[in-house]
């Protein structure tokens, strides 16, 4: 294995197992009938949606060369599919996947 | 040690018809295939999704790399991406949380904190002994990274097969798939807000802050859902 690729990859995790080992270690002194833990569960949802928004209004990687349209229309179309489907979350899953290629090179 | 029972029930989570094995697997044959072209050998990808376990930590590790960053810009660019995880922990971990259990199992089982796993732990959370709770959360987070190595080795083995449109399908895949789940989680007002405030403040606050966005939209958001969930409460 490249040294450089090794340092990366440890250095990615340790970065990545701090937030999660401090998250494990501060909620010893939190009661799940608190308030600090109901602010917290909050806060993680927020978060989490904030992220998920990011990634397809702004998204890294691939994604870049999709155009915001075909984005937002797969989206869209995926959570038509979710309601009508009784919020079942593979159908939509694999429904997006085939419908952004399609879009992507059809439309 | 752990309770069979409970972690391979956990374990089993994975198959259900609302399972994120489709998702993560597609998601992580797209890191395989990027790795490749990073050029990682399939041990580093392997040693790479184990030890991280991230998506976007990967994503950001990778970035990082193509711009030949040094290491401790890595490690800052990778701790505010997944500085989300603290919040996601603190609102789990309180869950199972028992006297009988040794600390280790909590130390050791924080790292299968991502959204996948967190997702399924607290939509079935309930359902479960909180003395047990902790084994059920190890199969779900043994179960989530078995596939997602399985998604790294079939992404880095058949890289030259993935065409443009394919990598675009299995990135919309995984936003699509935790959206999905995210509004099925929304059945009390504070989760409803959280996720309506949090996706609407996300790309607004992106455009004055990139790197801290998504903190920021997670605390303005959270907050404001949370202090709208007591009220409505009182």
């Amino acid at each position: 294995m490249s040294a450089n690729i090794v340092y990366a990859i440890l250095v990615t995790s340790l970065a990545t197992f701090l937030s999660r080992f401090l998250g494990a270690l501060t909620s010893e002194g939190i009661k799940e009938t608190s308030k600090l833990f109901k602010w917290f569960n909050c806060l993680a949802y927020a978060t989490l949606a904030a992220l998920i928004a990011r990634t397809i209004i702004f998204p890294a990687g691939v994604l870049v060369d999709a155009s915001y349209s075909s984005r937002f229309l797969v989206v869209l179309l995926s959570l038509v599919i979710f309601f009508i489907s009784k919020k079942n979350f593979v159908y939509p899953t694999i429904f997006s996947a085939i419908c952004m290629a399609i879009i992507n090179n059809y439309i | 040690m752990i309770n069979k029972n409970f972690f391979f029930k956990g374990y089993r989570s994975i198959f259900t018809h609302d399972s994120p094995a489709i998702a993560l697997t597609c998601c992580f044959i797209a890191i395989g295939a990027l790795f490749k072209n990073l050029g990682f050998n399939i041990q580093e990808s392997i040693f790479s999704t184990v030890l991280t376990y991230a998506l976007p930590g990967s994503l950001v590790m990778a970035e990082s790399m193509l711009i030949g960053a040094s290491l401790l810009n890595i490690f800052l660019a990778v701790w505010i991406v997944n500085a989300r995880l603290y919040p996601m922990a603190v609102s789990l971990f309180p869950l199972m949380m028992h006297r009988s259990q040794p600390k280790w199992k909590y130390y050791f089982s924080c790292h299968f904190i991502a959204i996948s796993a967190w997702l399924i732990m607290k939509s079935n959370y309930k359902n479960i002994p909180k003395k047990h709770r902790i084994d059920y959360w190890i199969g779900i987070g043994s179960a989530t990274v078995s596939v997602s190595v399985i998604g790294t080795f079939l992404g880095f083995s058949f890289s030259e097969y993935l065409n443009k449109d394919m990598m675009l399908g299995l990135a919309i895949l995984n936003p699509v798939y935790f959206l999905c789940m995210m509004i099925g989680a929304s059945k009390t007002i504070p989760v409803t807000l959280s996720v309506l405030l949090g996706t609407i403040l996300g790309p607004i606050i992106y455009l004055l802050s990139p790197e801290w966005s998504i903190l920021i939209a997670g605390i303005i958001g959270g907050t404001l859902a949370y202090l709208v969930g007591e009220h409505s409460v009182s």
